[in-house]
């Protein structure tokens, strides 16, 4: 009956002979593959790389905050440092981050698909995040850049001699890569799924990416135009958004931030998609409310396009307005909570067990929602004018970014890691590096709420000394945050050589990707599956191995 | 379940199709490949469109607030050689949509003509495009570069001096178009080549059916380009 062979038993698994990591040898067959596995793991290694380096700028300014003079570094270093930060981490890492490690490696084959629509094309996403990171590196070489990531003119185009033209370019470049990885993605969820892949059997991890690509699709280009328009008012002195020539800076704002709040969704969205599959496998049930979180995540993609005005309600919009991006912004909260009350019912009996990827989730679920409820502080009028500009408002989006997306991607990354390598990580360390994570997080950034509570301004090298002791609470935990992901690098490598093999089904997960060798062919499934069950089926998987001992055996 | 049924729809695959070079492996038919790719393309149309609407929301921000500004300045383009231009970049639209028509007749030859002349008249639009330009210079007419306000005396200074944003936006709009032509010209040589060894006229003609929208799309964003950067207020002259 199902050509799909038989699950060893972990401890009798092996590698098989042929997957797609030994398919081909040789440095180029992977700068040249057009595998989407293969494509995967060069976006892993790559965006580690600028995590890391992401990850060093975050060191020096906790490091500069630790006192209240401004010693260790100067303020327009500090300037650039927080730049960088802001810079590397977000166009970098966390928009790429799921889904073009992920993503890429796990859509076609959660579909039933052998590749992406366009294997080039993704492919030159890669080389074009890889362009994008170069031109980061050359600025930052040259001198760095002090604007903040956010481009703000006319500090942008009349105020600095840093290098904007340089990193300008560099987020131009790595937009068109984020596009073409959403524009891959739609295409391929749209065309390519299996016979029996209907929509509303889809696992909800390709339903959250098919939000997120949406985002990119509709909202990068808005910000390479903008971009485009800083550059050219930089270099020839074009005046879009120069007042003494009939601009307005504050258009740039709105076009930067129309693209810029759909972006946070883009990074949070994949993650989402990572609890679901992860949530359900772990409580070993299909996760409650199936085609509500389907559908809270396209909500929260076309409720994102509409709330960008939040951004500046201090910059001098109208009230009109500003009540109305309020009134949107709240509304947000909706299918964000759909998603966390669903999560938290599917646990209802559930038969839950606590591997490493369901600390990371719990981690996930308790931290996002301290960020999303702070986020609402924020959306309302009032509060905002107090609150925003503090460490209040970093606080707030680095427990949505850092607390949320974060732990969603290394819960994804501990999950999906036998099935991307073949090899399981060590359980126990990996364990306390969760736990670490978490705790180390909590440290770090909690005390900032408090900071920008009280009024500490987010941006200064320098505060006054009633507000050391957090800031000191802060580094700390800082240090302790930096050891968290640094365990998992270091026997995430170890494993690739002495890690226990995994075998096809390491957690008895019900997705397309679990029937199959791990780790993969390189086209995927020898025969396209024609799929006759619903996503988190977990009776069918019971059924399916019972059949399977009678057939194959 | 995912049960494989051995072969049944593999196998009827391969007595419909007859597999041309061009049919890439991960796909399971020519006919997906080629929706994909139709898809892929308007998807991308779709980011330019959001290209162009930044453009465009910044175009209908700076008119609203500067309309005497905007009035007086379009007045300095010259109609002429703007209708010029439409009439010479329909025709290329027109000599694109004969070269698709040519590569699903299989006419080798004619696709390799309509694509020269879709590109000759792509080129005579930029040569125009060109001489508008030197004009703008000539004029003093280029904010940052070179640019007087002693043409716009009539509205006062301040007025005058708003008479930038809509020079701005003129030569981000149109810069940004003439780009977007400066890439398609390239591409089309690249097909004429490729058309001219016959890859496009044995049934596989979807790179130049969706460079085709493409190029229409080129063409799209000029028709709104020219009466709102062109024809504001003629009566007002």
């Amino acid at each position: 009956m199902s050509t799909i062979v038989s699950l060893p038993d972990q401890s009798t698994a092996a590698l098989p002979k042929r997957n797609y990591l030994n398919a081909e040898h040789g440095l180029l067959s992977w700068l040249l593959t057009g595998d989407h596995k293969r494509i995967a793991m060069l976006y892993l290694i790559s965006i580690t790389g600028f995590f890391f380096l992401g990850g060093a700028f975050a060191g020096l300014v906790r490091l500069e905050l630790l006192t209240p003079a401004g010693d260790l570094l100067a303020a327009d270093t500090y300037n650039k440092m927080f730049t960088m930060h802001g810079i590397v981490m977000i166009f970098l890492f966390l928009v790429p981050s799921v889904p073009a490690t992920l993503g890429n490696f796990l859509i076609p084959i959660m579909i039933g698909a052998r590749d992406l629509a366009f294997p080039k094309i993704n492919l030159l996403s890669w080389y074009l995040y890889l362009i994008g990171g170069t031109f980061t590196l050359t600025a930052l070489v040259l001198g760095g850049v002090d604007t903040g990531w956010t481009f703000t003119t006319p500090l942008s185009t009349h105020y600095l001699n840093t290098h904007v033209i340089t990193t300008g370019l560099a987020i131009f470049v790595a937009g068109f890569s984020s596009i073409f990885t959403g524009l891959n993605f739609i295409v391929t969820i749209h065309r390519m799924r299996a016979p029996g892949m209907t929509w509303f059997r889809m696992p909800l991890f390709v339903w959250s990416n098919y939000a997120a690509s949406i985002l990119m699709v509709l909202g990068t280009p808005v910000l390479a135009i903008a971009i485009v328009l800083v550059v050219l008012e930089r270099t020839i002195g074009l005046g879009v958004f120069d007042p003494a020539k009939g601009g307005d800076p504050l258009l740039f704002q709105h076009l930067f931030w129309f693209y810029s709040h759909p972006a946070v969704y883009i990074m949070i969205l994949p993650g989402m998609g990572v609890i679901s599959e992860v949530m359900a496998n772990f409580s070993r049930k299909r996760v409650f409310g199936y085609t509500a979180v389907a559908f809270s995540s396209v909500a929260i993609a076309v409720f994102g396009f509409f709330v960008w005005a939040h951004h500046m309600f201090i910059m001098g919009v109208s009230n009109y307005s500003a009540l109305v991006f309020s009134l949107l912004t709240m509304l947000v909260a909706v299918p964000s909570a759909i998603k966390i009350f669903n999560w938290s019912a599917t646990l209802y009996k559930g038969s839950i067990t606590f591997e490493t990827p369901m600390l990371y989730a719990f981690g996930f679920i308790g931290l996002f929602t301290i960020g999303g409820l702070t986020g609402v502080f924020l959306g309302s009028l009032g509060m905002d004018i107090h609150l925003t500009e503090t460490y209040f408002i970093v606080a707030h989006f680095h427990f949505v970014m850092v607390g949320g997306m974060l732990m969603a991607f290394l819960a994804g990354i501990h999950f999906w890691w036998p099935k991307m390598t073949g090899r399981m990580y060590p359980e126990s360390l990996s364990k306390l590096a969760a736990v670490t994570t978490f705790i180390g997080f909590i440290l770090t950034f909690f005390p900032q709420f408090i900071l920008g509570y009280l009024g500490m301004p987010r941006r200064y090298h320098a505060y006054p000394a009633d507000y050391q002791v957090l800031n000191v609470l802060s580094t700390a935990g800082a240090t302790v945050l930096g050891v968290g992901y640094l365990l998992p690098i270091l026997y995430l490598a170890w494993s690739l050589k002495y890690g226990e093999i995994a075998g096809p089904n390491p957690w008895q997960a019900t997705g397309l990707e679990w029937q199959l060798q791990s780790p993969p062919l390189t086209e995927n499934f020898t025969e396209i599956p024609y799929v006759d069950y619903e996503a988190y089926d977990f009776e069918w998987l019971a059924h399916k191995q019972k059949q399977e001992v009678t057939t194959v055996g | 379940m995912v049960v494989t049924q051995p072969g049944e729809l593999h196998e009827e695959h391969e007595h419909e199709h007859v597999h041309l070079p061009q049919h890439r492996h991960h796909f399971e038919t020519e006919e997906q490949q080629r929706e994909a790719a139709s898809f892929g393309m308007w998807l991308f149309l779709l980011t330019e469109i959001m290209f162009f609407g930044g453009l465009f929301m910044a175009y209908l921000l700076y008119r609203n607030w500067y309309n005497p500004a905007f009035v007086a300045a379009s007045h300095t383009l010259s109609i002429k050689l703007g209708a010029l231009n439409t009439a010479i970049l329909i025709t290329s639209g027109f000599c694109m949509a004969m070269a698709v028509w040519a590569a699903e007749t299989r006419k080798r030859k004619a696709l390799v003509n309509f694509l020269g002349l879709t590109n000759f008249f792509g080129i005579a639009f930029l040569v125009v495009k060109y001489f508008e330009y030197a004009e703008k210079w000539h004029d003093s007419h280029i904010p940052g570069l070179k640019f007087s306000i002693a043409d716009f005396g009539k509205l006062g200074v301040d007025m005058a001096q708003k008479t930038q944003v809509y020079y701005s936006l003129y030569f981000a709009m149109t810069g940004m178009h003439a780009l977007h032509m400066i890439i398609g010209i390239v591409l089309i040589f690249w097909y004429m080549v490729r058309a001219n060894r016959g890859e496009f006229t044995e049934g596989y003609v979807a790179p130049i059916e969706n460079f085709g929208l493409y190029w229409h799309f080129v063409d799209i964003v000029w028709i709104f380009l020219f009466p709102l950067l062109y024809l504001i207020d003629l009566g007002a002259k």
